[in-house]
């Protein structure tokens, strides 16, 4: 087992060798697990008070999740669980064992074909600095799962979780609704 | 309208792909091998000397790697603010730093170091601090003076009684350390048919970027790579090597995306050279990353104003007299400016004849303050449109009108020297504005519904928007390539790139043949200017042109040493030069960009002008012998304030049981000269008109004045608007007529974009509530009920930092 932690801690981060170190006072929570992000299977050692947000960013090299306030209130780290937006800044990564992660980074197809989403807002200039718009990707990609027609003050309401310290919500308003096809 | 091919057109900037599909990369995105993580331990007291630190609890951490104190970096010289110190002045400052393996072992190293600090008094409220016998909030003196005599520390203090009547709203009496004026103070106010006088407050706020200011550094021979978040690129160099106590050539900035910085990150700042110290310390890379709530600590904000203002009106709404005394929160590191740059802008937006500007800055131990998005111009935009729109009901005018007759033109003066301007449409943006909102319409409309009253209100904001001097870097490669080096900083307005369009117009290229250098010193980037302020259009498309109007002169020099005759009888189209009269005989910019590489001397950058910046020395050097090279200084004609200018109308709907309200129309007009990106520009103006709407009536500093502590160190708790909080649409225009003085006529607006709308809605707030004057930002619904149920507010008169 150690040689395995051993080896993930390698390609993974420096900071491992202290993490597998640190399981000796842990006890008996399993920290190497498998996660599925963006439809890949992917072994990281975790530990048990580990958010997603740091797994992803440090554990995976996966930078496009943003951490802005680490503590749940801006909604830079959103991302979708089974299909649901979350904040990974707020959630145990061991409590999404099994489940599909999907991420800014798996939005784009093998073929560099962008998301709707996100062609809407290039298209719409969306972005500012840029900082908060994966977090407003992933939540316009949830609601048009579940609501490809949303009214904007639908989608008003569904991006009301992240936080866009340029103000640019009236452009990414209008993205949403040129990815739902209701705006040219 | 003109028939430029790039300049008015919208484009794709190149980094937009990145950020929608998370491949842009941000200081916190980089790493390097061996890299460790710092922590910072940060003062939990407002003023105090740290006499002990105790660090045996981990002497023998597993995992922490070192420890970095003030005692470890150069002294700064007060009142900037150090890396670290042994006598902190805020809480939140940092005092020392540890790195580790990982976080988390770092964050149980600070945990576990004893840092024994010695109280001093302090201040969370100016007036506090300038009462006689009131608290310092720094051992050096209560108030910074800058000026051109001589800048440093002073004590003022002010009787109590002299601060009671400043408190009851009566003109200040005590001493001011700052003063200017024009004209005649005394006969404007004798020639006025009316005077409104009031005292206002307009608390400091938190910057609060949404990328919390990390930074990574590590050394390579002597010179240090540091990949940190800032608004400028080149212009941090200087301030950089300052920092880092190396030469210029010995700092290499990566910077390719800043989450925001709102005049946060404008030059080099302590937390970016804290990495670059701990790395030169443990000779390994570091990276800091800074926390939310420590960026709010040191991340800065906002100056705040608490102030007394005179102002005299004709019978027909003319201005007559201003007269204006602001009392400064600089928290205590800042150096003023904000109070003096507020009179500046009453100087042009409302075109006093006569008037006077005194001010006091004072220390407080509150955060570190400094430029915010219009410093100055953008507190009092919020303070000035209740006292126009008084005057207009009692001089039976339309708020409009007195706007108008007030209105900057190009033959306005401006400021303490009442020199002119380069270009001002005020009027012209105000009647579009009033076109698009239907003023009149709404204006003559039933406002009262039940609970619900509506109000309508016009802002105005300023702000000087561009410079001169910096330098301009093209080249175009013998692949035919033409590569436009932006020594620009990204922070999301996307001028980085829209200023290179200027080089394009001139060489006459295709855009997709166009590759923009940006992002990182080593990509050769010249000197560029600062990216706040609203200058960068300007500015930048000065140094775009004089570039491409170089290459474009070698262009020619080299077809005339190639197919003969003289330069002069050469002109560039579509990427080829060819001889005028004879377009047969030609040269593509690929063969051109061969000869240049051939030719050598000035042609390929081996020689250079002298009076390029030694950054553009180094990029130029750095691109030698690979192709044509365009580079050159602006030295352009510029004289006056460039002014970049906005207006906004505004129509709320109030609820006089809540105290809450919602924007039902917002109307934003730019007066900015030539509209080079559309797309941009409405960007900028729909993001000013957010953080208007954020400084009217929701984000404020909140200090404890009993132990100095913070109350708001979150995004939510500081209240930075949301979704909810904002118009879903936003309506903008641009009055679209060029600066005389900007090649394609561009001026700046990022700061105006917001004055224009803090204004519009205290005006609409006002107007909702029949003319009442709160004179005070934020304006929060429990000051509106308060005010509706007739009752006592909840702060005594010109308190600030408080809820």
């Amino acid at each position: 087992m150690k040689a395995v932690i051993a080896s993930s801690v390698a390609a993974a981060s420096y900071g491992g060798l202290r993490l597998a170190h640190a399981q000796d006072r842990t006890g008996a929570v399993e920290r190497l697990i498998s996660l599925n992000v963006n439809g890949r299977t992917r072994r990281v050692d975790v530990l048990p008070q580990e958010t997603l947000a740091h797994t992803l960013r440090y554990k995976l090299g996966l930078t496009g999740t943003k951490i802005g306030c680490n503590r749940g209130e801006c909604g830079a780290c959103t991302l979708l669980i089974a299909d649901v937006p979350h904040y990974s800044c707020s959630t145990l990564t061991h409590s999404v064992k099994g489940r599909n992660v999907l991420t800014v980074e798996g939005l784009q197809t093998a073929d560099g074909r962008l998301h709707p989403v996100q062609q809407a807002f290039i298209d719409e200039l969306a972005p500012q600095c840029g900082f908060c718009t994966p977090g407003q990707v992933m939540s316009a990609v949830a609601l048009l799962k579940v609501n490809p027609s949303p009214t904007r003050e639908q989608a008003r309401q569904a991006l009301s979780g992240n936080l866009c310290r340029c103000g640019a919500y009236d452009h990414y308003l209008n993205g949403v609704m040129r990815a739902a096809g209701t705006r040219s | 309208m003109n028939d430029y091919r790039h300049i008015g057109k919208d484009f794709v900037p190149p980094d937009v792909l990145g950020k929608v599909t998370g491949k842009a990369r941000y200081a916190e995105d980089f790493r390097a091998d061996g890299m460790v993580y710092a922590r910072v331990y940060t003062s939990p007291m407002a003023h105090g000397r740290v006499t002990r630190i105790d660090t045996s609890a981990v002497d023998e951490m597993d995992g922490l790697v070192g420890i970095l104190t003030a005692d470890d970096l150069p002294p700064v010289e007060a009142p900037n603010a150090p890396m670290l110190t042994n006598t902190p002045v805020y809480i939140g400052e940092p005092i020392l730093a540890v790195a580790a393996v990982d976080e988390k072992v770092a964050e149980d190293a600070i945990s576990r170091i004893r840092v024994h600090i010695e109280p001093l008094p302090f201040a969370v409220d100016p007036l506090d601090s300038l009462v006689e016998g009131g608290p310092d909030a720094r051992e050096e003196g209560n108030v910074y003076v800058r000026s051109r005599e001589g800048s440093g520390f002073r004590t003022v203090k002010w009787t109590r009684e002299q601060i009671d009547e400043f408190r009851s709203g009566k003109e200040p009496t005590g001493e001011a350390v700052n003063e200017w004026s024009y004209g005649d103070l005394e006969k404007g106010f004798a020639d006025a048919k009316v005077i409104i006088e009031e005292s206002f407050v307009t608390t400091g706020y938190a910057h609060m970027s949404m990328e919390p200011r990390t930074a990574m550094a590590y050394w390579q021979n002597g010179t240090c790579y540091l990949y940190g978040s800032a608004q400028s690129q080149s212009f941090m160099i200087p301030g950089l090597a300052s920092l880092l106590g190396v030469e210029q050539k010995n700092v290499i900035l990566v910077s390719e995306n800043t989450g925001g910085g709102f005049g946060s990150k404008i030059g080099a700042y302590p937390m970016m050279g804290l990495p670059a110290w701990f790395s030169k310390k443990l000779n390994r890379p570091v990276q800091l990353r800074i926390t939310r709530e420590q960026e709010y600590y040191v991340g800065s904000a906002r100056v705040g104003f608490q102030g007394w203002i005179k102002v005299g009106f004709a019978a027909d709404g003319r201005v007559t007299a201003a007269d204006l005394f602001i009392v400064e929160d600089l928290g205590p590191n800042a150096t003023g400016g904000d109070g003096s740059s507020a009179g500046g802008a009453v100087s042009i937006v409302y075109d006093p004849e006569s008037m006077r500007y005194r001010g006091v800055p004072v220390l407080t131990n509150t955060t570190p303050r400094g430029a915010q998005r219009g410093p100055g111009q953008n507190q009092i935009a919020a303070v000035m449109p209740a006292i126009m729109d008084k005057a207009a009901r009692q001089l039976n005018i339309d708020p409009l009108e007195i706007r108008k007759v007030n209105a900057a033109h190009n033959a306005t003066t401006v400021e303490e020297d009442q020199g002119p301007v380069t270009s001002a449409y005020m009027k012209e943006a105000l009647e579009m504005g009033a076109g698009m909102f239907d003023w009149q319409g709404k204006r003559s409309r039933p406002r009262r519904n039940g609970n619900k009253v509506i109000g309508i209100g016009i802002g105005q904001g300023y702000h000087s928007a561009g410079t001169s001097g910096f330098d301009g870097l093209v080249r175009i490669t013998p692949d035919g390539k033409i590569h436009l080096h932006s020594g620009v900083g990204n922070l999301g307005t996307y001028s980085y790139a829209s200023v290179t369009r200027s080089a394009a117009e001139v060489l006459k290229c295709d855009w997709n043949n166009c590759v923009i250098h940006h992002g990182n010193t080593e990509a050769h980037l010249p000197w560029s200017s600062y990216q706040a302020g609203s200058v960068t259009s300007f500015t930048q498309s000065r140094t775009n042109y004089v570039a491409a109007m170089d290459a474009v002169s070698k262009i020619r020099e080299i077809a005339a040493t190639t197919l003969g005759g003289a330069a002069a009888d050469y002109d560039v189209a579509d990427e080829k030069v060819f001889r005028i009269g004879n377009p047969a005989q030609s040269m593509t910019y690929a063969a051109v960009a061969q000869r240049a590489v051939e030719m050598g001397g000035p042609y390929s950058g081996e020689t250079f002008p002298d009076d390029i910046h030694e950054v553009t020395q180094r990029a130029v050097q750095g691109l030698a012998g690979t192709g044509l090279i365009g580079v050159a200084r602006d030295t352009l004609d510029q004289e006056g304030v460039v002014p970049g200018l906005a207006v906004a109308f505004v129509e709320i709907e109030l609820d006089l049981e809540t105290g809450k309200y919602d924007i039902l129309d917002y109307v934003g007009i730019a007066e900015c000269g030539t509209v080079v990106h559309p797309q941009g520009l409405a960007a900028q103006m729909k993001g000013g008109a957010v953080w208007g709407m954020g400084m009217a009536s929701l984000e404020r500093h909140v200090y404890d004045p009993q132990n100095g502590l913070p109350a708001n160190v979150g995004y939510h708790q500081c209240g930075i608007p949301t979704y909810l909080d904002t118009p879903s649409e936003i309506r903008t225009g641009a009055v679209n007529l060029p600066d005389p003085q900007s090649p394609f006529g561009a001026k700046g607006i990022g700061e105006p974009a917001m004055g224009c709308s803090v204004a519009a809605l205290t005006a609409a707030i006002s107007d909702a509530l029949d003319g009442h004057i709160f004179s005070r930002t934020p304006i929060s619904a429990d000051m509106i009920l308060n005010h509706v149920a007739g009752g006592p507010q909840s702060f005594k008169p010109l308190q600030t930092n408080t809820y």
